[in-house]
């Protein structure tokens, strides 16, 4: 079901970060102000972007599971947001690197992107806990779903609201006062085609290898004998019941 | 502390170089501890896949054998 297609995007995903390295060193000349240093901008900004997308996208796929009561939706929510957690991890690991190179300091509290960035990281940081919270699975992922949209319905507004800011000491790729000459944006451009590639390939590995899990336990219950009701480990990850795992099962069967 | 960016002058080539290698190592090093991850997941599953094939060839022939409840019990 998942891994349909899986093979044809790792290769994708391998050679489009591959370019995009090749562009980022041999390509993009040297930015004048920072100098090599911008480099990692090529990194940074297109995985602050991605992490903030797959944000707004687990909200809107938890708008499809409150519609539905699908439980894949839900899985698909905490994929990907579980996903745009460790983009968020590595943006501010790299953000703080470019920092401390450029600034001279790891962290700069009255810069309102990183703070932001910040914030809606430490507020997607309690979905996790959320969930393990609540042991009931149906109400587990009924209130992960409500979390994910209102979280998601904050990325943008949060967004803005830096934008409208008036401390523009944030380098601005993308629109603003200083847009990047041709060859920098099209290296900028590849750069996040490449991390949205990874992106996506990761999320799909994921739910395959959780597809691929509830279909053995499925499997192993059935040649056990036991009821699909039976003990349930207490997780913060959505358990595919056997009656969701099928390409072709009804959706909202599962309420 | 903030200055702005025009009047910060660029690092040169071998000191920026470590900080720029720092930040692509740390993506590196994140996909690697993920596909590590993904790694032992597989192989966990490959295990749980061959205790079924297990249990399923020892299952078969049990519409013949008399003693199926106390099989079934094993399993469980």
């Amino acid at each position: 079901m998942y891994g349909k297609g899986l093979r044809a995007l790792s290769i994708s995903t391998v050679v489009a970060m591959a370019v995009a390295l090749g562009l980022v060193f041999f390509y993009a000349p040297l930015e004048a102000e920072q100098g090599f240093l911008q480099k990692i901008f090529y990194l940074h900004v297109p995985l602050a972007i991605v992490a903030l997308c797959g944000f707004v996208i687990g909200g809107l796929l938890a708008i499809q599971h409150l519609r539905t009561r699908d439980p894949r939706w839900d899985m698909r929510s905490y994929v990907a947001i579980h996903m745009s957690l460790i983009f968020a991890v590595a943006t501010l690991i790299t953000g703080a690197i470019w920092a401390k190179g450029s600034w001279g300091h790891w962290w700069v509290w009255n810069e309102p992107t990183l703070v932001s960035f910040l914030i809606v990281f430490l507020l997607y940081a309690t979905y996790q806990p959320l969930r393990f919270a609540i042991e009931d699975p149906e109400r587990q992922s009924r209130y992960a779903s409500v979390f994910a949209v209102t979280a998601g319905a904050f990325v943008p507004m949060n967004f803005i609201a830096v934008r409208l800011s008036t401390a523009y000491l944030h380098p601005r790729v993308l629109g603003g006062t200083s847009n990047l000459p041709g060859s920098m944006a099209f290296t900028f451009l590849i750069s996040l085609i490449a991390m949205a590639l990874l992106y996506a390939t990761l999320c799909k590995y994921e739910l395959t290898a959780k597809h691929t899990r509830a279909q053995v336990r499925a499997l192993r219950r059935r040649l056990a004998g036991q009821a699909e009701t039976a003990r349930r480990p207490r997780s913060a990850a959505p358990t595919l019941t056997a009656g969701a795992l099928p390409t072709h099962s009804a959706a909202g069967s599962e309420a | 502390m903030a200055l702005p960016l025009a009047e910060l002058p660029a690092l040169p080539l071998h000191e920026a170089g470590k900080y720029v290698a720092g930040a692509y190592v740390v993506l590196f090093v994140l996909v690697l501890i993920y596909v590590a991850i993904m790694a032992l997941r597989l192989s966990r599953i490959e295990r749980e896949l061959g205790e079924l094939l297990e249990l399923s060839q020892a299952a078969a022939p049990a519409p013949e054998a008399e003693s199926l409840p106390a099989r079934e019990s094993t399993l469980a």
